[in-house]
């Protein structure tokens, strides 16, 4: 580590700065026929864990395609002898969508709100960069990211129950953005932090404000961070389960991972009911998947893999 | 610009890291009014053989998963690391667990791994078909098992990630003076990868601070059988919002943020995770 290190990357930073598009190739052997060994080991683990992951998934979907008498009577990784679409049926036909439409609201105004104000205060960090301020804030969301959400559990139950926000889908917004926030913080900062001091001042010599920097500079350079952060939280807010399981109660507030509980206390062991649901509530998120793979990718290593 | 988000940030995330101090010295069933209690929660918690027994098997659940997951991960972000057709398709496949909420993978697991119509009814199978959630013995290395199953596909997509970031002139370099490809990977991918193995570790350290919603589920939400797999997120849990004593509960939870914060310090001040330059040796 010498300061040379430091100019070689602030000549690269651009590129390091998602490391999923860094055109860096990757360890390309010039000589293909050494580390047969290597890809011996690495190969057959590559293998057994296609198998693993696999073999649950496939099970998952084609129980949910079966009765409750054919799950019984089936061998378990047949092909089902009489596959329905019964199970979905009836689930659509009850409050699934009241669950989904819970989630989407969830999701969408946490990554909202988690975004807003991340970017201004990433932004007011880089700006202040330096400055007692900027530095005690970042020190501060780095040690956002150590806290686990179990730990707080209780006194943000307290809290929520003070605002009177308690059962409603707000109650799991406003925490979920809140513990959203060091990472994305973290991430934009890495990333502002690269665009050329020139290009601020030369807005600055233009007469522009903070606020004019941020809309019409900072917010549009960011676009690909932003996104990429939007769709990491997103998965992590639709996934989230400790929140809504102690801040809201009623069926009616229930987001899809409570409400997979939920269905399991309903349907008993009819497991391919409860597997239709877990297959439903899973759909959005490969959906989302397909459209923005590249952007997933990224926001799943973003801010880690340096 | 920087005042919502810590006004959020501080309301969610640092004023209820001293609220569960304070917590922990009151008596409160969660419902009616807070009352002082003093160190009576901590006296009482501290002498329970019950919260012992669960920081026992939450550093367990850590260490073990450590040595399962970093291995695997660092084998899989090997292999994952050189572009290709038929590794875009397998990329394909290694997303699926991280796509699946922790509840769905519960869910997932518990049926399948049911003795009597899980996959151990399958011919050939029937090896599987013991109560490997069911019985004390077996329930914990089960759960380590799905976490495992979980979050193997994050941790090699950092790793990957860290090995495309090698430069390439170093395995040239090495390559001409005659390394064969066991000591390039010894000497240049394990050295080079050094920060992404602290990062991985420290998110997989403090993160088993959080195994809750896949023990939550696959346990039927009481960390049995008996308290086999009742770890310390669990044990809080229940003694707060299942027997509704929050002073204990905070107790306990405020050793979890003991645990959490000493654990990232510790992970932290090895990987320079603060410094602001780049990490990136030998170049």
């Amino acid at each position: 580590m010498s300061a040379t290190v430091t100019k070689a990357r602030a000549t690269t930073g651009q590129e390091d700065v998602l490391p999923q598009t860094a055109v860096t190739p990757g360890p390309v052997r010039p000589n293909p026929v050494a580390g047969i060994l290597r890809r011996a080991l690495t190969g057959s683990a590559t293998l057994c864990w296609a198998a693993l992951v696999v073999v649950p998934v496939y099970w998952l979907v084609v129980t949910s395609l079966r009765s409750r008498a054919d799950f019984t009577a089936d061998s378990p990784l047949a092909l089902p002898s009489h596959p329905t679409l019964d199970n979905y049926r009836t689930l659509l036909a009850g409050d699934f969508t009241t669950y989904l439409l819970n989630s989407v609201i969830v999701t969408v105004a946490t990554v909202a709100l988690t975004l807003v104000v991340a970017l201004m205060a990433a932004f007011a960090i880089v700006r202040g960069a330096g400055s007692r301020l900027s530095r005690v804030s970042f020190r501060l969301y780095l040690l956002g990211l150590a806290i686990p959400l179990q730990a707080v559990i209780i006194p943000v139950y307290l809290l929520i129950i003070r605002m009177q926000l308690y059962d409603s889908l707000l109650a799991i917004v406003l925490p979920s953005a809140a513990f959203a926030l060091p990472i994305t913080v973290m991430i934009l900062v890495s990333f502002l932090r690269d665009v050329p001091r020139s290009l601020f001042e030369a807005m600055i010599v233009d007469g522009a404000g903070d606020w004019r920097m941020l809309f019409s500079l900072a917010a549009p350079l960011a676009r690909p961070a932003l996104m990429t952060v939007a769709v990491y939280d997103g998965l992590q807010v639709w996934n989230g389960f400790l929140f809504p399981l102690i801040l809201t109660q009623s069926g009616d507030k229930a987001v899809l991972p409570l409400a997979l509980t939920l269905y399991r206390g309903q349907f008993g062991i009819d497991v391919p009911a409860t597997m239709a649901a877990v297959v439903l509530s899973t759909l959005p998120m490969f959906a989302l998947f397909i459209l923005a793979r590249r952007q997933l990718v990224a926001g799943l290593t973003a801010g880690f893999s340096k | 610009m920087a005042a919502p988000a810590l006004l959020l940030f501080g309301l969610f995330g640092l004023v209820p890291l001293g609220g569960v101090v304070v917590l922990s010295l009151t008596r409160w069933d969660g419902l009616g009014s807070i009352g002082w209690e003093g160190i009576g929660n901590w006296s009482s918690v501290l002498t329970d053989g019950a919260t012992w027994q669960a920081l026992g098997l939450t550093v367990k659940v850590m260490l073990v998963s450590w040595l399962v997951q970093t291995p695997i991960a660092l084998a899989l972000g090997v292999f994952q690391a050189p572009r290709g057709r038929l590794r875009a398709l397998f990329a394909v496949l290694f997303f699926l667990p991280l796509l699946l909420s922790a509840v769905a993978i519960g869910l997932t697991w518990q049926a399948l791994l049911d003795p009597s119509f899980g996959i151990g009814a399958t011919p050939g199978l029937h090896w599987l078909a013991k109560p490997l959630l069911g019985s004390p013995d077996l329930a914990l290395y089960t759960v380590i098992f799905v976490i495992a199953w979980q979050f193997i596909p994050f941790h090699a997509l950092l790793y990957q990630a860290g090995i495309r970031q090698i430069p390439t002139a170093l395995y040239e370099a090495a390559a001409l003076d005659g390394a064969g490809p066991v000591s390039r990977f010894r000497h240049i991918t394990l050295p080079q990868l050094k920060y992404t193995m602290v990062t991985s570790s420290t998110l997989m350290l403090v993160g088993s601070l959080t195994y809750f919603d896949l023990i939550f589920v696959l346990s039927g939400g009481n960390g049995g059988p008996g308290d086999s797999t009742r770890v310390l997120p669990l044990a809080m849990y229940i003694t707060g919002f299942q027997a509704h004593d929050m002073g204990r509960a905070s107790a306990v939870a405020t050793l979890l943020v003991v645990f959490g914060l000493g654990l990232s310090m510790l992970t932290t001040r090895l990987s320079g995770f603060t410094r602001m330059d780049s990490q990136q040796e030998g170049m």
